[in-house]
């Protein structure tokens, strides 16, 4: 029982939070769960809303799953997983059309592709199996926050390049029919670059995402 | 005349790459050589060209408002709209489990093509992610809903093959050295997809 | 037990089954009044906002009884359907049913003293479907106010047509054209976007979104093809 008398957050289990930020950022090194998120990076709101309902799910289904370890029968060990995401899933999706109705029509079907996003399954199978319901509570923030932050940045470029908006406030000024009716940068002749708003551009951005943490972390390059 | 129109559409315009990113695990995963890739993007139109018709059976005759009236009149209230994640989760994975065992018995040399591909699709995005788009658009009937599967598996197809294709030669490129690997596909991925995006707008 | 032997398999996969069926079937119907009364209010809010009433989502329904004064459903000819209740049409079903079988919802409303038509729309932009409201005035020819909303245009471009400045252009303008000095319903021309902006004093026309060419050519179609289909009404009252 030595792992009972282990401070809560030991060394071993600030680094279970920590690591995924940045030297196993799930997106980024790992590649998990890309798919379901990157269309909803047009704006940031919809994306942190994404960001909390991933962190939502791979927590409940991280500690789910694993205060149930040792009652899950192997065989269906994979459909049980699904069964618990899937349900999790549903509750989100739920609980946003009645309380987050104009986010829940932004998100659409992408809440429900959370139930296939990688990092969930992944972490389950990976993690949550063969570990405490506390230690499987942080590897899952640690996931969700590695990939929300990612997905936070991909959304914040996009909305101030795209639009010239953050949060859909108007933070590089006011842009009006004429250059001379315009405040802020638009007054200088600035226009919103509105191809960043356009699907392409997100994987792109996270191309270039990679590319300067590569650089920062050279560890990480692949060979 | 519609069932083309879908067809082509969910190839190249609503392609579940190229427009949705839908399924990247398996693409970035699976795409460093053709061979390979080719055997998984089978697989995904294999999968769901059978999954979407039979979701949208079950979406229309027993999951949306309504849907329940075959029973009698007493169940037209019923809203069992709520459970379609759950319901589409477990008919795509037991699906797969069925196709597997089925492939594995009658076509042999298949099943060693696709084989070590189809557990890995029970998660895949694209997956989920069609019979997601087929309740959002309310298709007609199965017909259009075959389409729209098969349609968005070919374009999945297209996209690994082509992805691999282009990294299988780029292994002799200088690429930068932090770019090597995940960021040049993420690049190159974003420079195809504005090439699909001269499709948009296209009907038939 | 053990854990893999087929009873206890079994027994689990009820176990787990009939947990989450009763958790998710309280929570989506403890859940449910909410979400409809969201979808109903969204309504309300935007046929409202046609006339020029802003309000918020939860004061929509209190605001609507107040302006509102009759929701009519249209059959083909014009004339009145009373066992169809215009709130409850989903145009989207509606408008893949044969012509004849179509009901035309359309709601008279009452402003400082004014009378409004208010017709809802649905048609086809670029990527998906587009919708929207069109307001009246009481002559049923200038256009009072128009709303638009969209579920997948591209965002910056075709997504455009939700913008105020998109909608506040149809302000004024007149969906039928003079003749000898009267208006009369044989001369519908509708509004219609206009590529490169339309002409200063075009009563017809209004600017198109640039880069947005499908999805605003959808909206020109979209006003027209709806508010066709309401001539044999305006013509008899």
């Amino acid at each position: 029982m030595a792992e009972e008398k282990e401070p809560l957050f030991s060394k071993k289990n600030r680094a279970l939070l920590s690591d995924p930020l940045n030297d196993n950022n799930p997106i980024t090194v790992q590649v998990l769960g890309i798919c379901s998120a990157l269309a909803i990076t047009v704006q940031l709101k919809p994306a942190v809303v994404m960001a909390i309902a991933v962190l939502f799910v791979v927590c409940a289904s991280n500690v789910i799953v694993s205060l149930l370890r040792n009652l899950i029968p192997n065989r269906i060990r994979i459909i049980v997983q699904l069964l618990i995401v899937a349900s999790l899933v549903i509750i989100v999706d739920q609980v946003l059309k009645a309380y987050a109705y104009d986010v829940s029509k932004e998100l659409s079907v992408f809440v429900g592709l959370i139930i296939t996003n990688c990092i969930v399954m992944g972490r389950l199978e990976a993690f949550a199996l063969g570990n405490g319901p506390w230690k499987a509570f942080l590897d899952g923030i640690g996931n969700a926050a590695g990939y929300g932050f990612i997905l936070i940045l991909v959304a914040f470029f996009r909305e101030l390049l795209g639009s010239g908006k953050l949060f859909g406030m108007e933070v590089l000024g006011h842009k009006a029919k004429t250059i001379a009716d315009s405040t802020g940068l638009y007054a200088l002749g600035y226009e919103n670059n509105g191809f960043m708003l356009l699907s392409p551009m997100a994987l792109i951005t996270v191309g270039i995402i990679i590319w300067v943490q590569r650089y920062k972390n050279r560890k990480l390059i692949e060979k | 005349m519609e069932l083309v129109n879908i067809f082509v559409r969910s190839i190249f315009i609503d392609n579940m790459i190229f427009a949705y990113f839908l399924g990247m695990c398996s693409y970035l995963a699976v795409s460093k050589t053709v061979k390979t890739s080719a055997g998984m993007g089978a697989a995904v139109i294999f999968v769901l060209s059978i999954t979407v018709p039979i979701n949208y059976l079950l979406n229309e005759y027993v999951l949306k408002p309504g849907a329940l009236s075959w029973l009698g009149e007493g169940y037209s209230n019923i809203d069992l709209s709520f459970l379609s994640f759950i319901m589409f989760i477990a008919v795509i994975a037991s699906m797969v489990q069925l196709v597997e065992m089925v492939v594995e018995k009658f076509a042999p040399a298949l099943y060693n093509a696709l084989g070590i591909f189809l557990p890995l699709i029970a998660v895949n995005c694209a997956i989920l992610g069609g019979s997601l788009f087929m309740q959002q658009k309310s298709f007609s009937n199965i017909a259009e809903s075959f389409s729209f599967g098969l349609g968005s598996g070919i374009g999945w197809f297209l996209a690994i093959v082509a992805i691999a294709a282009i990294r299988e030669k780029i292994t002799y490129s200088n690429v930068p050295e932090p770019l090597k690997g995940l960021g040049i596909t993420f690049i190159i991925t974003g420079l195809m997809a504005i090439g699909f995006m001269s499709f948009s707008g296209i009907t038939l | 037990m053990d854990r893999n032997s087929n009873s206890y398999t079994f027994i689990f996969a009820i176990a787990m089954v009939v947990v989450i069926a009763s958790v998710l079937a309280f929570l989506a119907t403890a859940l449910k009044p909410m979400q409809d009364a969201n979808v109903r209010n969204e309504k309300m809010q935007n046929i409202l906002s046609t006339i020029g009433v802003k309000v918020d989502r939860d004061q929509a329904p209190a605001e609507f009884d107040k302006y509102i004064k009759e929701q009519i459903s249209l059959k083909e000819d014009g004339s009145i359907d009373k066992e169809v209740p215009a709130f409850d049409i989903d145009l989207k079903k509606e408008i893949k049913k044969k012509p004849g079988d179509q009901r035309y919802p359309v709601y008279t409303a009452e402003k400082d003293g004014k009378k409004f038509y208010i017709i809802p729309l649905y048609g086809a932009g670029l990527w998906d479907d587009i919708w929207g409201y069109v307001a009246l005035e009481g002559d049923k020819n200038t256009v009072a106010g128009a709303v638009f909303d969209h579920k997948g245009e591209t965002p910056g471009l075709g997504a455009e047509i939700t913008q105020q400045w998109f909608e506040d252009q149809f302000i004024g303008k007149q969906i039928l054209k003079e003749a000898n000095g009267d208006y009369t319903t044989n001369n519908f021309v509708s509004v219609k976007t206009i590529k490169g902006g339309a002409p200063a004093g075009d009563k017809h026309g209004v600017d198109a979104i640039s880069g947005g060419t499908i999805t605003s050519d959808g909206v020109s179609k979209m006003v027209s093809e709806r508010l066709a289909h309401y001539l044999p009404y305006f013509k008899q009252y």
